[in-house]
């Protein structure tokens, strides 16, 4: 396949298009791979894309039971940041960063990652000595973050209301200019055209109807399209990872499936040219290319697995970005839409091997996992390939809740309906 | 959604507090077995269709309910009080024929 370019772009342009080809193959399944990767949506295609380019394993599938990108990775808000508190999460998410500076020139497709900075708005002044803290921790680091004053931030966002609706004054906010949002299916299909070209199989409609085992190992997987052997299981299926568990025999896990709602409104001329998050109750917005306003809020608040959520969470997610915003009060709403979240017990991930031999698991991304797509597949992949984790994913096991390792980073104690 | 409590009758979710999966019984309270506490605190089902979960009519009659919910539909099968399947004890320290 032709490598996108300012020549092949030109030479298209004129010419009847006779030598754009599908992005990627639709090959049948082989009998055996190396590696497979249940779940074709961001963490598992860049799973395999690193797993061929960092780790030289190129004999590795990818099963997909709808089409690739079906899932969380083309229904989310598409921010980017990086901007945590707790060492475990700095290093993996500044290094997923990393990978998102680089990512249109790695992938040779351009996944519009806009470098347009998120501000955390503190309503309260204890809110704001907790950004400083949380900000020296980042520079401590190495990782870029500012705090802002409130004429500042009038000056940086002229459409915000800074006294929330007269009930939550801005105090100020914490911005780290380096994060943003990028084109969330140009990631999965960038990543699919990546992996398949370095002989990733990406399977389509094929889905998982059970494990193969070997004695107490995983030898494959059961699908709709046959059986499928592999010496390595990765599962990297979001919101459906309990599911998929049960079906290898393991009925619980520090997991709960959940719905969050987002919306975006008509298209608007340019109203805000940054991401920013309304600290006093929950909401993020941006503004998208095409300028349709971009924002959710809060989970509904109790186990699901409807792709849509309720009316309640829809009238708070308004009132807020209204009160945030009071421009935008008659912007009509153009589409909502709901997604599976895997909201683990400490609002942090789990990359690891295991649960079971054979196996390797990435799970738990609460809602969070956009950003985390390409440090997640680089990570996820080097734990596969050498059957340990990297440094920066080596505090994500799944036994640390059993251990007291939890990774806490809000501090709310074990509840899946709070991060 | 709408939610039928025993005492006020149908009453939107609004009206009511998630408190979680009902599936997990709490180990006895004297129990110093880190495992079992683990596992309370941490372990669910997830359950995909009919999940039993514990709400509480916090903006009504703060009744502590137990529903059957399917996570697909959000149709809910049956509500009934939590209390006789919560688990608790009399506390021993009572004196036997003390009011309450």
């Amino acid at each position: 396949m032709a490598e996108y370019s300012v020549f092949s772009l030109l030479r298209n342009a004129f010419s009847a298009t006779p030598d754009w080809k599908p992005a990627w193959r639709k090959p049948d399944p082989k009998p055996e791979y190396d590696v497979v990767i249940v779940g074709g949506g961001g963490h598992g295609l860049s799973t395999a894309y690193y797993l061929a380019k960092e780790h030289g394993i190129t004999n590795v599938a990818v099963v997909e039971r709808g089409w690739l990108g079906q899932g969380n990775i083309g229904r989310n808000t598409t921010m980017i940041r990086s901007n945590y508190l707790l060492p475990q999460n700095q290093h993996f998410y500044e290094h997923s960063m990393k990978l998102w500076e680089n990512l249109s020139h790695d992938l040779n497709y351009n996944v519009m990652f806009s470098q347009r900075g998120c501000l955390n708005l503190a309503n309260s002044t204890s809110q704001l000595d907790d950004f400083a803290r949380r900000g020296n921790a980042m520079r401590h680091v190495g990782i870029d973050a500012e705090l802002m004053t409130p004429q500042q931030i009038k000056a940086f966002l002229p459409a915000l209301d800074l006294n929330i609706g007269g009930r939550f004054p801005v105090y100020g906010g914490m911005i780290q200019r380096r994060a943003g949002t990028a084109r969330h299916d140009a990631v999965a299909w960038g990543y699919a055209r990546g992996a398949d070209r370095r002989g990733v199989d990406l399977l389509e409609n094929c889905e998982v109807t059970g494990f193969l085992r070997d004695g107490d190992r995983i030898a494959g997987v059961t699908t709709t399209r046959g059986e499928i052997r592999a010496k390595k299981v990765a599962v990297a299926v979001a919101g459906h990872t309990g599911q998929l568990m049960k079906m290898a025999g393991i009925d619980r896990l520090p997991i709960e499936s959940h719905v969050l709602q987002a919306f975006v409104s008509e298209g608007l001329k340019p109203f805000m040219d940054t991401v920013v998050t309304f600290g006093a109750g929950h909401l993020y917005v941006t503004q998208s290319d095409k300028g349709g306003m971009v924002f959710g809020g809060d989970i509904d608040g109790y186990n699901t697995y409807a792709q849509r959520g309720n009316l309640p969470i829809v009238e708070d997610v308004m009132s807020e970005l209204a009160a945030m915003f009071p421009g935008l009060s008659r912007v009509r709403l153009l589409r909502s839409w709901g997604g599976i979240m895997d909201m683990s017990m400490d609002g942090s991930p789990i990359i690891t091997a295991g649960p079971l031999p054979g196996m390797y698991l990435n799970a738990g991304w609460c809602y969070g996992g956009f950003k985390a797509t390409p440090a997640s597949g680089w990570c996820f992949a080097w734990t596969i390939a050498r059957d340990e984790p990297h440094p920066y994913n080596a505090a994500f096991t799944l036994d640390r809740f059993h251990r007291g390792l939890v990774i806490d980073e809000k501090g709310q104690g074990s509840t899946p309906r709070l991060h | 959604m709408l939610i039928t409590c025993p005492y006020c009758g149908p009453r939107d979710v609004i009206e009511f507090t998630y408190q979680g999966d009902a599936n997990r019984a709490r180990p006895d309270l004297h129990s110093t077995d880190q495992a079992e506490w683990n596992a309370y605190t941490y372990d669910r089902v997830n359950t995909l269709a009919d999940h039993a979960e514990y709400w509480q009519h916090s903006g009504g009659c703060r009744a502590h309910l137990k529903l059957v919910r399917s996570t697909l539909t959000h149709a809910i099968s049956s509500v009934e009080f939590a209390r006789p399947h919560a688990g608790h004890k009399p506390s021993s320290r009572r004196k036997p024929g003390a009011s309450t």
